[in-house]
């Protein structure tokens, strides 16, 4: 059994190792771009203006192959897990951002009316009511972006070896050896399923507020009527 | 008190929404604002906390320019109640009553204790507590939007057409409950509403306003009914501002007839012994008092065979509107009165009422000469 996770040695590390690695080059990128996409978002949300343009340069951003950001990236950051985890946090901004402008606009106008009338100043409402209402669509760009940064942490192998569970395609191919790009593959499929599940029951605990499903609004409006 | 001095407002894009707009918002009382959609309604009720500033004029509150008090505490001092409750979707129906509290430093258990009283004062169950909005029916949640209004104990209400967005049967719940609390509380409320039987109902003065953001008139419901300013506050009370206005005239002055109230165990010789002269019909009672149905005079009494007596008024505390409706359903053109328990306290003809409303409409124009 322990064969079966056995790793070749120049990776230096062990399968749990890579699991590990795999989830921290995925993962810090989109926390990075969730960071700088809620001042980006907000700035969208008041200058009506600025949204189409930001949502286009975002997109660019995106259309750029990872490659080109490697061989730009490498003069500064040389061959290191920073060089794959910027691209990353570059691509998730095309999720995050309309995600967080749509979520915040999402809040009721008569919500925020009625925060204002109440003596919510700009950042007060911003953080006790935008944000926490817009919570469940931040999540879905969350596990978007999520996802596909983990499945994109592997063309790191590119440059020294730095994609984390992608290197065991690589050297599946080297040593012929298909048991490394099974693993590689089935665990990448695997941390991304986990992930998502993961952000899901995040999702659960921040909104006990959110109807939870067809059923229960029907159940509830029927109680309401009595 | 509330005094709004020729405000205008204009809007960036060249609406003028309210145009040179005087009021005299008297404290402790409902002022309606009513008015045609667009008239400028909401702008007025926003310009009183300042989420819009006007182009011109000043409002002062109790004699202070409210522009030189600091907004935030502006607002936390007047209950702002808006159409679909703007309740906050993320927070417990606790919590939602407890907002302003919180904002104004209350610590979190003395604001919970004073949300559950209020809880209880605008008529919600204490289990409702730990829900969230979209638990609640529209009605339960106007209420709680109500209730987070006066969390704070402000002395003044702004509500911006509360309940029109509630059936007819939860929005009379919602008036008659506004006016309850209203005698306990005693607020300044200024209400805003396009539905004119609302501003009749639960103004102590309204203010009619026109499109353009004119006032076409500001006077107590009665005078509003009785004497219209122009064509336009005319048009808008509707055709039947005639029979509405009977809503202020008591009924406690018609003259009740008691004679032609029988029981079923009345015997023929004592309903002889009566003087039926004025009345066709005799209204048979069961042995607690309480009204079965009219027999025609001269017939014998079949409690099987009764003509239906349509809806009663309750006498004194109905109005003559109430009254004048029953006698209108009734087959017999009677109208029966009945006293709170529901036993028949006297019947009264069309005719009767109709001598009392001649009657009212001459003294409502005696003691309104006499005020002018
Ligand atoms: N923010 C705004 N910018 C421009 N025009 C507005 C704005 N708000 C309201 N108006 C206009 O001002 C007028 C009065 O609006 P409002 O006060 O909302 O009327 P009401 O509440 O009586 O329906 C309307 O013609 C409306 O279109
Ligand atoms: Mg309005």
């Amino acid at each position: 059994m322990s064969e079966l996770f056995d790793m070749p040695s120049d990776l230096q590390n062990s399968y749990l190792g890579l699991v590990a690695l795999h989830l921290r080059e995925a993962l810090l990128p989109v926390l990075a771009g969730l960071l700088a996409s809620l001042p980006i978002a907000q700035l969208c949300v008041r200058l009506r203006w600025l949204y189409p343009p930001v949502l286009w340069v975002t997109t660019v951003l995106y259309a750029i192959p990872s490659l080109a950001f490697f061989v730009i990236l490498i003069d500064y950051t040389g061959l290191s897990e920073l060089t794959v985890m910027i691209p990353l946090a570059v691509y998730s901004l095309v999720v995050l951002v309309p995600a967080i402008v749509d979520g915040v606009r999402s809040v009721p106008q008569e919500t925020l009316a009625a925060a204002t009338a109440m003596g919510f100043g700009p950042v007060r409402r911003y953080f006790q009511v935008q944000l926490p209402i817009a919570a469940p669509a931040i999540i879905a760009g969350l596990r978007i972006a999520s996802v596909s940064s983990i499945s994109l942490v592997s063309v790191g192998m590119l440059i020294g070896n730095q994609g984390a569970l992608g290197n065991l395609l690589n050297s599946g191919m080297i040593y012929n050896q298909p048991r490394l790009i099974w693993l590689s593959v089935v665990g990448t499929a695997v941390l991304a399923i986990l992930v998502d599940a993961a952000l899901i029951v995040v999702r659960v605990l921040l909104t006990p507020w959110m109807p939870r499903s067809t059923s229960a609004r029907r159940l509830t409006a029927k109680e309401a009527t009595r | 008190m509330i005094r709004i001095d020729s405000v205008t407002k204009r809007y960036p894009d060249g609406t003028v929404a309210v145009d040179r707009l005087s009021l005299e918002i008297p404290d402790r009382s409902i002022t309606v604002l009513v008015g045609p959609s667009g008239c400028g309604k909401t702008t007025t009720l926003r310009m009183i906390n300042r989420m819009v500033e006007p182009s011109e004029g000043t409002i002062l509150l109790d004699g202070k320019d409210i522009q030189q008090q600091p907004v935030n505490t502006l607002r936390r001092s007047m209950g702002y109640v808006i159409q679909n409750a703007g309740l906050f979707q993320h927070r417990t129906i606790l919590d939602n009553i407890a907002t302003v509290p919180r904002l104004l430093g209350w610590g979190k258990e003395k604001s919970r204790a004073r949300a559950r009283e209020l809880m209880e004062r605008v008529g919600l169950d204490g289990a409702l507590a730990k829900r969230y909005p979209y638990q609640l029916s529209g009605g339960q949640q106007q209420r709680v939007g109500v209730a987070r209004a006066l969390a704070a104990d402000p002395p003044v209400l702004l509500m911006d057409e509360p309940f029109s967005a509630v059936d007819p049967v939860v929005r009379k719940g919602l008036q008659d409950e506004l006016l309850r609390i209203q005698e306990e509380l005693g607020k300044t409320i200024v209400f805003v509403t396009h539905d004119i039987d609302e501003a009749v109902k639960l103004g102590t003065m309204v203010a009619v306003m026109r499109t353009g953001g004119r006032l076409a008139q500001f006077a107590p419901p009665a005078e509003l009914l009785t004497d219209p300013a122009d064509s336009f506050v005319e048009d808008f009370l509707g055709t039947d501002r005639g029979i509405r206005r009977l809503s202020f005239f008591p009924s406690a002055g018609l003259e009740l007839l008691t004679a032609p109230i029988v029981a079923s165990d009345t015997t023929d010789e004592q309903i002889a012994a009566r003087d039926l002269t004025d009345a066709p019909y005799l209204l048979v009672t069961d042995l607690d008092g309480k009204p079965l149905g009219w027999a025609e005079r001269d017939t014998e009494i079949d409690t099987a065979r009764l003509l239906p007596y349509g809806r009663p008024f309750v006498v004194a505390t109905d109005s003559l509107r109430a009254a004048l409706d029953c006698a209108v359903l009734s087959p017999t053109g009677w109208a029966v009165a009945v006293d709170g328990e529901g036993r028949a306290a006297g019947v009264v003809s069309q005719q009767t009422i109709g001598e009392a409303i001649r009657g009212a409409h001459a003294k409502s124009a005696t003691t309104q000469k006499a005020a002018r």
